[in-house]
């Protein structure tokens, strides 16, 4: 399964949890600052994306859309 | 309907029904448990009515705040002790515009008080009561009859005006028996509020709030209700005068003092003292109108009340200083006779010299 | 490439108040999915508490009224005898339903009242800046408790789930956690079945969900979150605490 994955830069808060969660580790902290002042999460879309939706599950402020296929 | 013979507890039950109470939530406390009992016996087994002995008044007014917000006729009641616990809710119903009837059959106070009648609660009743700038239309009955009657007349104020209304009786009241007529009957359908919160079916959802981050939210909140509650003065306000065309005198006094005052009032017009009383109806909205008029040809007013001196203080600000008030006040229980409220005035009335 | 994770319909698309890693919004999420695919949209009145989540209405979009701190189960009940029609949940913090709470909880979940009751429990008071609360661990440290919570001073964490399962009128109570990407998904499941108890007029339905606070708890979300596991679970351990349905529905 071929997956992808949309990180919302500005609804993003920098918790990381989505990182730390992701099970190929393709989810990194962006070095630039959202709007809010937060360190959002950044999708590195290298191919390993499953589309398994965990970053989106653990993702506390609905920032994260994925798609699978 | 012909007159029955009722005490005042039940008579506030049956007039509830008639005017289409759905909901009644309640709690033990002496001198209402008739009324409770009454609700247990009569609404728990209506059709579409709700009846819960809550675990608490607290508890008791939280049901009514729900069971308003859902669009339905709601009431509690309690006494004194059981009223205090439930400012808090009352404070919420008033700043959510919702509406509500409260009973409150004091007793003597403070604390735990007494279980006989008193009228205490006149303070707690009319600023307020609970947290907050807000006010509850405040119904003082003085016999079973006006009970039945300001009872029916509190669910329409409420709805009217969305806001909560106190039926402020007391022990004597409530356990007298006398006869009473039922104007109304039960409505077939049980009315519904329309702006009740009912599921967002086929309309934006809506959300009742008190709170809010903005300090002018607030103030404007602040603004709106007391412009609704100048409405309420305007429309709303009741009393009875008995005998003050000629009076020297005017006795003031509400509820069980008021219908001692009449006793004692006639007995010193039988001496030929100009003695007449003004009884406020409704004590939120106080009559000051009432007062003032009085004011212009009488200069000497007798506050009687079950309390340490509450009511007196809106005849005095009605007043402005147009005339002298003088206070006779009985507090814990104590049930002061006819007669002794006739020794006070008499003896007032020779005091100022208005025998000359 | 079809979507296959997006916001539910019933969450409004507001921003968040809540801190980075807060529980609070998983918890609504899952809420509003639960909502969505019951289709309970038009039916649903939520009671959100005094607390950090007081601006519930401003994600969920169904009726909603607010409540007095720890008054939420009798509004629920005056709510639910007056219109049987709705599905009433409130949405109450640790101390809104544990402590100042307790006995309206209680008793409508004695009464067998058929209302939902979403406990989130994050071991501290939240919104007024991280006092202990009745569910604060033995020797987790508070803004009230600068020493550690001490059990002859303050007694033990108080364990609602356990005490209300004795209560007769209750049909289902579950305690999950939204800390984990496993027990997120068991806390949906454990919502849908509390609305389901509802719909079924089974009795007083309550999921107890442990929920961190990076905030309060000084921590990290990724810390927060593991210490949900590392210390809240050992004194408030998960799974289904009681259940007369008979049983976990197959999903």
């Amino acid at each position: 399964m071929k997956g992808a994955v949309e990180i919302s830069r500005e609804l993003c808060k920098g918790c990381e949890l989505c990182i730390s969660f992701c099970p190929k580790g393709i989810i990194s902290v962006s070095d630039k600052l959202n709007a809010s002042g937060y360190l959002p999460a950044v999708f590195n879309d290298n191919g390993e994306c499953t589309g398994c939706a965990i970053c989106a599950l653990v993702c506390p402020e609905v920032a994260i859309e994925v798609y699978r296929g | 309907m012909a007159k029955v013979l009722m005490t005042g507890n039940a008579a506030i039950g049956e007039a509830a029904i008639r005017a289409g109470c759905q909901s009644y939530f309640g709690y033990p406390i002496t001198p209402q448990n008739e009324l409770t009992e009454y609700m247990a016996a009569n609404l728990s087994r209506r059709k579409g009515c709700s009846f819960i002995q809550a675990e608490s008044e607290i508890a008791a007014i939280n049901m009514v705040y729900g069971a308003s917000v859902v669009g339905v006729r709601a009431m509690t009641s309690s006494s004194s002790p059981g009223i205090s616990l439930k400012q808090e809710g009352i404070s919420y119903l008033a700043a959510c515009e919702l509406p509500a009837v409260i009973v409150n059959m004091s007793r003597g106070g403070p604390g735990l008080g007494s279980i006989v009648a008193a009228q205490s609660d006149y303070f707690q009743a009319t600023r307020g009561g609970g947290h907050g700038d807000y006010r509850t239309i405040v119904l003082a009955p003085s016999s079973v009859q006006e009970l039945a009657d300001l009872t029916h007349k509190s669910f329409d104020l409420a709805d009217k005006y969305k806001i909560p209304v106190i039926i402020l009786g007391d022990g004597v009241l409530g356990q007298m028996m006398e006869p009473v007529e039922f104007n109304h009957e039960a409505p077939a359908e049980l009315p519904v509020r329309s702006d009740a919160l009912r599921g967002a079916k086929g309309r934006p959802s809506k959300f009742i709030k008190t709170f809010t981050s903005d300090p002018a939210e607030l103030e404007e909140i602040n603004w709106s209700l007391f412009r609704r509650y100048e409405l309420i003065k305007k429309n709303e306000t009741a009393y009875e005068t008995f005998l003050v065309d000629d009076a020297e005198l005017i006795v003031v006094a509400f509820g069980i003092a008021a219908r001692i005052a009449k006793g004692a009032i006639r007995t010193v017009r039988a001496e030929g003292l100009k003695v007449g009383l003004l009884r406020p109806i409704t004590l939120w909205p106080f009559p000051d109108e009432a007062v003032k008029e009085l004011a212009k040809t009488v200069k000497q007013f007798l506050v009687f009340e079950m309390n340490m001196g509450q009511m007196i203080e809106d005849v005095q600000l009605a007043l402005e200083g147009k005339g002298e008030v003088s206070f006779y006040g009985r507090p814990g229980g104590v049930i002061p006779t006819p007669s002794e409220v006739a020794r006070v005035i008499s003896r007032l009335y020779y005091q100022k010299g208005l025998n000359k | 490439m079809k979507k296959v994770f997006t916001r539910p319909k019933s969450l409004k698309r507001n921003i968040f108040h809540y801190c980075p890693g807060c529980g609070h919004s998983i918890a609504h999420r899952l809420i509003c999915e639960v909502i969505d695919e019951m289709d309970l949209q038009d039916k649903a009145i939520g009671i959100p508490p005094p607390g950090c989540s007081v601006f519930a209405y401003y994600y969920f979009d169904v009726d909603m009224v607010e409540s007095a701190h720890g008054r939420g189960a009798a509004v629920a009940t005056g709510i639910k005898r007056a219109f049987p029609e709705a599905v009433v949940f409130t949405y109450q913090g640790d101390g809104d339903l544990a402590g100042i709470g307790t006995a309206e909880t209680i008793h409508a979940a004695n009464r067998g009242e058929n209302i939902t009751s979403i406990f989130i429990n994050n071991a501290v008071y939240g919104m007024t800046g991280g006092q202990m609360a009745p569910t604060t661990l033995v020797g987790q440290i508070t803004t009230t408790t600068p020493y550690g919570r001490d059990t002859i001073l303050e007694g033990h964490p108080i364990k609602m789930s356990e005490i209300l399962a004795l209560i007769e009128g209750v049909a289902y109570i579950e305690r999950v956690a939204v800390n984990s990407p496993a027990n997120i998904r068991k806390t949906k499941k454990a919502i849908q079945k509390a609305f389901q108890v509802q719909l079924d007029k089974r009795g007083f339905a309550m999921v107890e969900i442990l929920s961190p606070c990076p905030t309060n708890w000084k921590m990290s979300p990724v810390e927060a979150w593991q210490w949900v596991d590392k210390e809240m679970t050992k004194v408030f351990p998960l799974g289904v605490i009681k259940d007369v349905t008979g049983g976990r529905d197959a999903d």
